[in-house]
């Protein structure tokens, strides 16, 4: 198994103020791994050093095979993202979307076309190709959004939130398009306020106040801190939390 | 409090509202309850005055929601589910501002929010943009309290909030119905839904149930079955592989299984799933969530 994220030591810091405290952990090839954490505690920081955006204050971190400081312009080519907030442009059509991001990461119109047939096809969505995003229930938007993020297929996608506000049936349905991407062999590093979903996770992180106190698959953390639930997990690491945000 | 029948109101061709109807009633916590989409703030909107419905009647503490709007305002606190505070403003002139539009002064009713805004007062001089989400929550709720309102309405006051915060969140809310406070609050979180007294579940506009959690829970038709076996994503597969066992659905650590009483047999099933060569099954027979109930009613 190859190793596609990997964090050692990494830290940053804003001023005298440590938002990441020395994380170590690696994620390897086709893995769900579930990124959680209490607001505040340093998830969103963490997420936007491994996705090159942000340089670490000090640390190593590789992601597809680049360093996340001296290599973030093929970290970002070899990585997909989704948000809640930002996906896709409501005024483009479907088709338009896939184009616009496809054409973004390098692909050419042959390949583009082809797959954008064949994701149109799996996805049942032949008769919303020409559609405007915009027109689309939130379900409908949330899964091109997420197979946009994909498209290019890289070696890590990045889901920040990626199913708040949908309702239950359609969230799993999500899952299950999850599910798919990691047996294709893109590792997927997910947050997320649905301890469910948690549950859903290969392997689980829980941070509390800029370091990781928490790190094994979901059934060993309940075992370890004798809880029922991963919510009930997270209750009892998160409310040892010290940060008054 | 709250009283309301077949409102309805569409943005040109889309429905939000299809027909509601319901009555909340003094001190209670009334949830609404469904995913993004569903209508909710467009209902909130119509209830504090803010909109118009193109049909149906509403009344808030007994005034009309069209002719005595102006009575309504000034007995109804409303916490939008955008944060809409004045981000140049401290936390203190934002209470300050909010006191004075409505008359009062923070003085005047401090005993009401001094448990929320004690919370954030070491931060007053600091302006409301510069705030982390749980300190603008709690701002954004002791502004819309300072008026002493008799009715409360929170529009998705915890969306993308974390569940040590929400667990916070409710416990401020359970403090103010105490006090009298009649609550109407909002959620995309289905668990949520045991917090409150009753609740309202939405989907495309419409009302699915009304009733307390609990009723709602008993009320749930089919036997509910949770699965698990040493491969779950398989298992999930195979059991909608089979008719029978088609309306299965991942939750947590275990697959939820609806089938009705009558057609369940255990036995065959654990059969089924040996023979799709499972190992450690696990079958047990559970009382829904409310997220269980939810996803029954939405299919019809």
């Amino acid at each position: 198994m190859s190793k596609v994220i990997t964090a050692s030591n990494l830290t940053k810091q804003f001023g005298h103020f440590t938002a990441v405290d020395h994380i170590s952990f690696e994620v390897e090839q086709g893995e769900i791994f579930g990124f959680l954490g209490a607001n505040g505690a340093g998830k969103t920081t963490a997420m936007r050093m491994l996705c090159g955006l942000s340089k670490p204050t000090s640390g190593i971190g590789k992601v597809a095979g680049y360093d996340i400081r001296t290599q973030s312009e093929l970290v970002k080519k070899n990585i997909g993202y989704m948000s809640q907030k930002f996906s896709l442009y409501d005024d483009l059509k479907v088709w338009e979307n896939i184009e616009l991001y496809a054409g973004i990461y390098g692909m050419n119109d042959k390949e583009i076309k082809e797959k954008t047939d064949k994701l149109m096809h799996e996805l049942n969505f032949e008769h919303e190709r020409d559609l405007l995003v915009g027109s689309l229930p939130l379900g409908f938007k949330q899964k091109l959004a997420f197979s946009v993020a994909i498209f290019h297929h890289p070696k890590v996608v990045f889901l920040d939130e990626p199913t708040g506000g949908v309702d239950p049936v359609t969230r799993r349905m999500f899952w299950e398009l999850i599910y798919k991407a990691a047996e294709d062999g893109i590792t997927i590093f997910v947050t997320t306020h649905y301890m469910d979903e948690a549950e859903y996770c290969n392997r689980v992180s829980i941070m509390v106040d800029g370091r990781i106190d928490a790190l094994d698959s979901p059934i060993n953390l309940r075992n370890q801190y004798g809880a029922k639930s991963m919510d009930e997990v997270f209750q009892k690491l998160a409310r040892k939390s010290q940060r008054t945000e | 409090m709250v009283s309301c029948t077949d409102l309805h109101k569409s943005y040109g061709k889309t429905m939000a509202l299809q027909g509601v109807g319901f009555e909340v009633n003094e001190g209670e916590i009334f949830g609404i309850i469904g995913p993004d989409g569903a209508g909710k703030t467009t209902l909130f909107r119509i209830l504090t005055t803010l909109i118009l419905a193109d049909k149906g009647t509403a009344t808030v503490n007994g005034f009309d929601v069209v002719n005595d709007y102006r009575e309504i305002r000034k007995c109804v606190g409303y916490m939008p589910g955008r944060f809409s505070l004045y981000q140049d403003l401290t936390v203190e002139e934002n209470l300050n501002f909010f006191a004075t539009v409505f008359n009062t002064t923070v003085e005047e009713n401090y005993e009401l929010i001094k448990d929320i805004y004690q919370q954030i007062e070491p931060f007053k001089k600091r302006r409301a943009g510069k705030l982390s989400g749980g300190m603008k929550q709690k701002l954004a709720l002791s502004c819309a309290l300072i008026h002493k309102p008799t009715v409360l309405f929170l529009d998705e006051p915890t969306t993308g909030v974390d569940p040590v915060s929400r667990k916070e969140f409710w416990g401020m809310l359970k403090k103010l119905k105490a006090q009298g406070i009649t609550i109407l609050v909002s959620t995309p979180y289905m668990d949520e839904a045991s917090l409150c007294d009753r609740i309202a579940m939405i989907q495309h506009g419409r009302f699915l149930n009304i009733d307390a959690p609990q009723n709602i829970v008993n009320q749930y038709k089919n036997t509910l079955l949770a699965v698990r076996s040493m491969n779950m994503s398989k298992l999930l597969n195979d059991l909608r592989a089979n008719k029978l066992y088609e309306n299965s659905f991942a939750f947590g650590d275990a697959h939820h299984l609806s089938i009705e009483s009558e057609k369940l047999e255990i036995k065959k099933l654990e059969e089924y799933l040996v023979g799709c060569g499972h190992t450690n099954i696990e079958i047990t027979k559970i009382e829904p969530t409310i997220e269980d109930c939810f996803m029954e009613l939405s299919k019809i």
